[in-house]
């Protein structure tokens, strides 16, 4: 039995060890506090900062502890101001800004200008490695700070001066009248001096001037917020805290609602869309949300950039079947698109309904006739590519290819091209690697037209993946940004939209919702425009 | 023995390297994962090269993955897109698998053996049928039925757990998840056990044992259990690993924080440093577990030894 006792001892220790890990993990607590709620979430994608901070789920955290110059509207989604007391122009360039007194961060330090002028020259500066750095490219200097290629010329934005403790200074490298409007976006928040001395400990616990303070943050677990007591803005928290729980799928998110775990789940799952009427009566919200889906095309590829290619891109417009697939697949949380930007941005913001007119009607005769018009599919085939890992896109894909292939009469007319993974889809449709037209979706950074027209479809701008370029276009963009009446602006805009429209320069396929179901705990539940929760407002009891 | 675990620790190092190279390569071909980081909209070009210099990408494939493994030998396992350590990601996910794998194991040994040894002593009767028309069925079903059927039923219809595991996973908690992550296993460890007992019970060592008039429970467990255990060990070792990894849909269903989680949303964000380096510790524990059901045998039979 030599071998025997041997092995006996390697069992032994294997046990040690597997009881000694079994004994890591701390004991739960329930949350104390009577008017705390939680509420579902998922890992941010990359570090809590404010200028790397590019999807929703990070976004949702820093509305939370952070206020900014600018504050959107939860209803109307217009831009109002909050840390600032004026920001005024004599010419749409030079932009003093003051602001209002009585602002502190959380940790009793003061909110000056130095705080906001120092993290947007944190944020644009290249060696930071901010995903968010072009929101500051318009301003002076920024091809310094963070130049297309090589190292960076110069430490800080040339257009930022700070006046005194209350005023700064942006100069812009050109006209933008709609500037003040984007301020509201989390990149241009304030950071106090912690964020600069102790980076990784404020990234541990970020400390912020918003309503709420981090109390705790496990990573990939979740982050506990209470209500900061004496915050010194208008809109305090009406609730006590916010638990935010990582749920790693939104199914049991909403099974742990339904048993009583959960107070509020902001993205109710597809499959659910038809049991939550019935399972939460009026407990569920579902309202229009800035993101607006597409297919976009490679005008980059000859095939799809002949003189007749228009008629074909209009052709497949008018083959897509908008209102059944809205209905059928996505029980109308979706709403079939008549124009290129999105109802929260209002009437008065830009949203004009019906501007793509008949181009957006199904009608399988017109369809047919345009796209032999045009000389015929490209290839005999279009094929649709899409990321089959996540948003359940393979639904709608198929749907979409079902009804162009009804009304073309043609079984092989369109196929979905589904991607394993985003990361994949992304690195191929950024460098023109498609060669057909492709899911594009498109969440608004701050409630503009501009941020609907420009990213996508200005010449050479950073989302502008299909490559499509339009002098008249270009043109019209430059005059719109440069206008300083906010409602010409918008009109100047809608022309360029019409130019968008001519060359059909991407299918407007619907305008997405954002949903939200809660506990009977919870009321005063509302979305705002970015289909984040107010949180500030919800009320418990 | 001395000697034959160091052959055998000495033939994990080609396996080790061999399987971090596939897995490595196969996450390699994915393509560019900084693409993904910036949503729906393009990386500017500067800050994407500064990225991809971070993290090593822009260095042909062979030089990537020898830095890699150098600094995995220094205990470096790198750093996940979103800031944080891997060696931190897997000190809280490796502890929850580790005890939702405990409760899984427990149940199949537990449970499992039990019923084996019931069915295979009594062949034919009616509790051998049930039980095996019993495991068909668990079987044949696949584990996220089982997994959302009886969330549904113990969590939100009856209200007797929580559906989701919280954070911290502590075993209570577990008890469900790792009940539904061992059923199939559970089956086939039953199975396994029944058949094994049913053979052995005929060999002429059970019936000398009988006839030096031993008591029953001391044929069955000391002579007739121990051998036929073998089979049954060797699949348990093999699941040990397998449960380590593969639990990727059970932890979903129920929430838990695991390896599962972190490989799904490694595999999901390109992110090779997180899949290669959990990978890697889950081809160790594969290899650990096989090495260590080969010393059990001993234990197990005498007659078998290793020189």
């Amino acid at each position: 039995m030599r071998g025997a006792t041997h092995a006996g001892r390697a069992v032994c220790a294997v046990v040690v060890a597997l009881a000694a890990t079994a004994c890591g993990g701390g004991g739960d607590s329930a949350g104390a506090g009577g008017a705390v709620f939680s509420s579902s979430w998922t890992d941010p994608q990359n570090p809590l900062e404010p200028a790397n901070t590019n999807e929703v789920q990070g976004g949702k955290v820093l509305s939370m502890i952070f206020r900014g110059l600018k504050q959107y509207d939860p209803k109307t989604g217009a831009a109002e101001d909050m840390l600032a007391e004026k920001i005024e122009t004599p010419d749409s360039r030079t932009y003093t800004i003051t602001l209002k007194d009585g602002w502190t961060f959380s940790n009793g330090e003061k909110v000056t200008a130095r705080s906001f002028v120092d993290a947007w020259n944190y944020g644009a500066s290249l060696k930071n490695n901010q995903k968010n750095a072009y929101f500051f490219s318009y301003i002076e200097g920024y091809d310094q700070v963070h130049p297309e290629q090589g190292e960076q010329r110069a430490d800080t934005l040339s257009g930022l001066k700070v006046v005194d403790d209350r005023t700064f200074t942006v100069r812009l490298s050109q006209k933008f009248s709609g500037f003040p409007d984007t301020l509201g976006y989390n990149a241009f928040v304030p950071l106090p001096r912690a964020f600069y001395d102790d980076h990784a400990g404020w990234l541990a616990k970020p400390v912020g001037n918003g309503p709420y303070t981090v109390e705790s943050y496990t990573k990939g677990s979740e982050m506990r917020l209470t209500k900061w007591d004496t915050y010194p803005g208008p809109d305090a928290a009406q609730n006590g805290g916010v638990t935010l729980k990582v749920y790693t799928d939104n199914n049991t998110a909403y099974t742990d609602l339904m048993a009583g775990n959960l107070d509020l789940v902001d993205d109710v799952p597809a499959q659910q869309l038809k049991n939550v009427r019935g399972d939460l009566g009026d407990r569920y919200l579902s309202t229009p949300a800035g993101i607006i889906q597409t297919l976009a095309f490679p005008h980059y590829d000859r095939e799809w950039n002949t003189a007749g290619s228009v008629k074909v891109r209009k052709g497949l417009s008018r083959a897509i079947d908008r209102e059944q697939i809205t209905d059928t697949i996505f029980d109308k949380t979706r709403t079939p698109a008549t124009d290129w930007t999105s109802p929260v941005l209002g009437k008065d913001g830009g949203y004009k309904a019906g501007l793509c007119g008949e181009w957006c009607r199904y009608d399988a005769a017109a369809a047919k006739k345009l796209i032999k018009e045009g000389g015929g599919l490209p290839g005999g085939q279009v094929k649709i590519t899409y990321n089959a890992d996540t948003g359940s896109h393979k639904l709608w894909v198929d749907a979409v290819c079902n009804s162009i292939n009804n009304a073309l009469d043609n079984d092989r007319a369109c196929v979905g091209n589904p991607i394993g993974t985003f990361a994949d889809f992304r690195s191929k449709s950024t460098t023109q690697k498609l060669s057909g037209p492709f899911r594009a979706g498109w969440q608004m950074d701050y409630p503009l037209t501009q941020n609907f027209l420009q990213p996508l479809y200005y010449t050479n701008a950073s989302s502008n993946d299909g490559k499509f370029s339009s002098k008249e276009f270009d043109r019209l963009v430059d005059e719109a940004n440069a206008e300083t009446d906010p409602a010409k602006a918008v009109r100047m805009f809608q022309k360029a939209e019409e130019v968008v429209r001519d060359n059909m320069a991407s299918i407007p396929l619907w305008y997405q919702n954002g949903s939200a179901g809660w506990s009977q705990r919870l009321s005063n539940v509302a979305l705002n425009p970015f289909s984040v929760p107010v949180y500030h407002e919800i009320k418990v009891g | 023995m001395g000697q034959y675990v160091v052959r055998r620790l000495l033939q994990m190092v080609p396996v080790f390297i061999g399987a971090t190279l596939l897995i490595f390569l196969m996450v390699h071909v994915m393509g560019d994962p900084i693409a993904g980081l910036c949503g729906d909209r393009q990386c500017d070009p500067a800050t994407a090269t500064r990225l991809r210099q971070e993290f090593g990408l822009d260095m042909p494939v062979w030089q990537q993955y020898l830095t890699y493994m150098g600094n995995v030998f220094t205990g470096d396992f790198g750093t996940a897109f979103n800031g944080q350590e891997v060696t931190e990601l897997m000190s809280t996910a490796f502890p929850v698998t580790l005890r939702l794998t405990i409760v899984a194991i427990l149940f199949e040994i537990v449970v499992g053996v039990t019923l084996g040894v019931l069915t295979g002593l009594r062949r034919g009767r009616p509790v051998d049928t049930g039980v095996l028309l019993l495991t068909l069925v668990v079987i044949s079903v696949p584990t996220f039925v089982t997994g959302l059927l009886l969330q549904l039923l113990l969590g939100v219809e009856w209200g007797w757990i929580r559906p989701s595991v919280s954070p911290a996973a502590p075993f209570g908690e577990l008890l469900l998840p790792g009940l539904v992550l061992a059923t199939v296993s559970l089956a086939y460890v039953t199975r396994l056990t029944r058949t094994s007992i049913a053979e052995n019970r005929r060999s002429d060592y059970v019936r000398t044992a009988v006839a030096k008039g031993l008591p029953r429970h001391r044929v069955v467990t000391r002579h007739l259990l121990r051998n036929s255990l073998i089979p049954v060990v060797t699949f348990l070792g093999a699941d040990i690993g397998f449960l380590m990894g593969g639990a990727i849909v059970t932890e979903r269903i129920f929430n838990i924080h695991g390896v599962g989680f972190q490989l799904y949303q490694g595999i999901l964000r390109q992110n090779t440093q997180t899949v290669v380096g959990f990978v890697t510790v889950l081809v160790l524990v594969f290899l650990l577990c096989n090495l260590v059901v080969d010393l059990l045998y001993a234990v197990l039979d005498p007659r078998i030894r290793y020189a």
